[in-house]
């Protein structure tokens, strides 16, 4: 599977029972980049998923449920706290990709890291990061994740290893990279894993990035979350090769694609190209296929896809397919359910709150941050400062030096 | 004390700092196998290894983006770029990552490398190999930005930015690599600390601003200043782009009361224009003359050697810039004003 060029699709490998591999996904096992084909999109049908032949406990799945569930709540209200104008800037939500979010992040040891770009509140949550921290940052409040420096786009939290949220499209390519080389060069077996969205595959960054972590042995990765536009571009008017994961196959690199919108799906492959990352250092391409619920960003009026699309997206909505799934498997029940929902609105609005009291950065620490190390002379005035009224550092104000 | 090339102490620091720290890593295009363009890391990867000496790709959006994202878990990466020309393809990884990631996630994040290019005309290597856009990494917060003008300053900054959490700009010119100078031995008494500017020359009559080659140059004609026209200058390297060293600078200008910019890159929105700005600001009651600056031509650097030369700030045009200065000032305020030093026949100004 390694080393050797492939690309594979969601169905392959070994037999894990039902594991909701899609059949547009499965029809496709050419490791050819022949160019055509689609983005999987317009194909993907929700399927049920059954749990039987599951290793893992019934209080993982059940929390599989919850996570996906207080993601979806999460930016549900972020949204809104946005038309609230609590938060500010850009603000881009992970709705309809609860699912991918929670399988690949299942698939993580505490020890290993994520890298990811601006649509990433749900990873930081996954990651196990306090909603009251990330709400508190959205809110851009000293008790944030970044301490009111980053905002929704720069997410970061040391502890989790969540190494944060990148706003310019590529940018964290190289840099999980880069991280990937410093736990070989550590020989530690960490994972990196590498989020990006479906049209960073065109830029530049993706092809240095993978051509290195291939040629080096890395062990990152590359997680395309395909929602099949990025903005309102399809992947189809932005890519060459729609089908994403083949991509790979340039860099000899392994890939494998599946439905994004089940979590055991992800989280199976996720398990299959950590387990590659970890024990022979080597990196994958993973490209889940989801839909994005709504525009590109919280004020995106989403004009560029038709209804039909939008409804046929959302239909495949992962969290009552999921939901659906443990019922049927009698893990929970519906009362069961709704507790859960009723315990994650709870936590929700404590985080609201928390954001809504915490304080305010102050003015004065405009500085704080802005070096590592102390070295003489860095300049840290204010645009008052040039008025002629106040000493900067050692040098003594205009209106106070006289005329000579 | 020992007489080395400016190569030579390149070369030594990185190898020294690499024995002294494991987490010191070198990355670049062609430094290992092949040695590095200008040989700086000469012998370095058959000592040292391939896990410290990395080949790279081309690809520096790639390689200088994996050295940031190295730092960020604990490695000390230090990056050639094989020219300073090349960084416009990395630059995204400098400007909006290694300079960012510090500040805008509140600390959590430190990016301890260093990227070592050099830059600088004179080599007929024509538009696009001749740049020196340094003034672009100057102008951004969170990164620091040196050029050093001899060997001793060369060893000391490099080890300053190595140990440094910060990133940081290190700017070589192709013209000085085999120019020589003093350099102490290994004590770690030579960190010179990043942000301080050097009086190079003290001098009574005018302030000559510069750094790099240009600072070499300088010093050059600060001697022939003094021994062909009774000119006594000043030389003020300022080392340190970023953090710029402004009190040396202010200073020197107050006891002087004239200033020359001497500077390598174009002179519009150049390192000349921060320098001429601050003096304005901090001691323009002090000043018996405008502020001049010698600049490259606002042009693509042509090839032709002659057309190369004309477009390039030379020790004449500094030698100009300094006795023009001198006469529209009317003299030295320490003789009365009256005696224009290298003008008037016998002037020599000495306070």
């Amino acid at each position: 599977m390694a080393n050797n060029g492939s690309a594979r699709s969601g169905s392959g490998g070994r037999a894990v029972a039902n594991r909701g591999a899609r059949a547009s996904a499965s029809r496709k096992r050419s490791a050819e980049p022949n160019g055509k084909g689609s983005s999987g999109v317009a194909e993907a049908v929700a399927s049920p998923t059954s749990l039987r032949g599951r290793s893992e406990s019934k209080e993982q799945l059940i929390d599989f449920y919850r996570q996906m569930v207080l993601i979806r709540r999460f930016e549900e209200k972020t949204g809104e706290m946005y038309t609230r104008a609590k938060i500010g800037g850009y603000c881009h939500l992970n709705l309809g990709e609860e699912a991918t979010i929670v399988g690949v992040s299942s698939a993580l040891e505490t020890r290993d890291y994520m890298f990811t770009n601006y649509r990433e509140h749900g990873y930081i949550l996954a990651r196990g990061v306090d909603p009251n921290r990330i709400m508190a940052e959205l809110f851009g409040k000293e008790t944030g994740v970044s301490k009111g420096r980053g905002g929704s786009m720069h997410l970061f939290d040391a502890e989790a290893r969540f190494m944060g949220g990148y706003a310019i499209v590529g940018g964290q390519l190289p840099l999980a990279t880069g991280a990937g080389l410093a736990i070989a060069h550590k020989g530690l077996d960490e994972v990196v894993v590498c989020q990006m969205g479906d049209a960073t595959t065109n830029i530049g960054a993706w092809h240095e990035s993978l051509n290195i972590a291939q040629l080096w042995n890395l062990p990152v990765i590359f997680l395309i979350v395909n929602n099949q536009f990025g903005m309102g571009t399809s992947v189809e008017k932005g890519s060459a090769v729609p089908e994403l994961y083949k991509k790979a196959c340039a860099f000899g690199m392994n890939a494998e694609r599946v439905d994004g919108n089940d979590v055991l799906a992800v989280r199976d492959a996720s398990l299959r190209a950590v387990e590659l990352a970890r024990r022979k250092r080597l990196p994958t391409v993973l490209e889940t296929v989801s839909f994005r619920h709504r525009g590109h960003s919280v004020v995106d009026p989403d004009r560029y896809r038709s209804r039909e699309l939008v409804e046929k997206g959302r239909a495949l909505d992962p969290i009552p397919h999921f939901g659906r799934a443990l019922l049927e498997a009698e893990l929970i029940d519906e009362n069961g359910l709704k507790q859960i929902d009723a315990q994650v609105d709870r936590m929700v609005e404590k985080s609201v709150a928390f954001a809504d009291e915490s304080p305010e950065p102050l003015p004065k620490d405009l500085y704080v941050f802005d070096y590592a190390t102390e070295v003489p002379n860095i300049d840290r005035s204010l645009p008052g400062d040039h008025t002629g009224l106040a000493d900067v550092g050692d040098l003594v104000a205009p209106n106070k030096q006289g005329v000579r | 004390m020992a007489v080395i090339t400016f190569r030579q102490a390149l070369h030594d620091t990185l190898r020294d700092e690499m024995l002294r720290d494991e987490n010191v890593v070198l990355m670049g295009e062609e430094i290992g196998v092949f040695e590095g363009s200008y040989k700086i890391t000469a012998g370095l990867l058959q000592e040292l290894g391939e896990k410290r000496v990395r080949d790279t790709p081309i690809a520096e959006e790639g390689f200088v983006g994996a050295a940031v994202g190295a730092a960020m878990l604990g490695l000390r990466p230090v990056v050639e770029i094989m020219t300073i020309n090349f960084i416009m393809l990395a630059i995204d990884q400098i400007v909006n990552h290694a300079a960012k990631i510090h500040y805008m996630f509140g600390g959590q994040s430190k990016v301890p490398m260093v990227i070592r290019t050099p830059g600088g005309g004179g080599q007929q290597l024509a538009a696009t190999h001749s740049q020196n856009p340094e003034v672009w990494f100057a102008h951004v917060p969170g990164l620091k930005v040196v050029a050093p003008s001899t060997p001793a300053d060369a060893r000391g900054l490099l080890k300053a930015a190595i140990r440094d959490d910060d990133p940081v700009i290190f700017l070589e010119n192709l013209a000085l690599y085999n120019t020589r100078g003093e350099v102490p031995d290994d004590t770690e008494d030579d960190v010179i600390p990043l942000g301080t500017a050097d009086v190079k020359r003290e001098g009574s009559d005018i302030t000559i601003v510069a750094y790099s080659r240009m600072a070499a140059v300088a010093m050059n004609v600060a001697e022939q200043l003094a021994s062909e026209h009774g000119i006594d200058a000043e030389v003020v390297d300022i080392r340190s782009l970023r953090p710029l060293d402004r009190t040396t600078i202010v200073n020197s200008v107050k006891k002087t009361n004239r200033a020359v910019v001497f500077e390598e890159d174009w002179r519009s929105y150049g390192v000349g224009a921060e320098i001429a700005a601050t003096i304005q600001e901090y001691a323009f009651d002090y000043l018996d003359a405008p502020v001049r600056r010698i600049a490259a031509a606002e042009v693509a650097l042509p090839y032709s050697k002659v057309m190369e030369l004309s477009a390039l700030p030379t020790a004449q045009h500094l030698v100009d810039a300094v006795r023009a200065t001198l006469a529209a000032s009317g003299g030295s305020r320490r003789n009365g004003g009256l005696v224009i030093p290298g003008v008037t026949a016998g002037g020599v100004s000495r306070g």
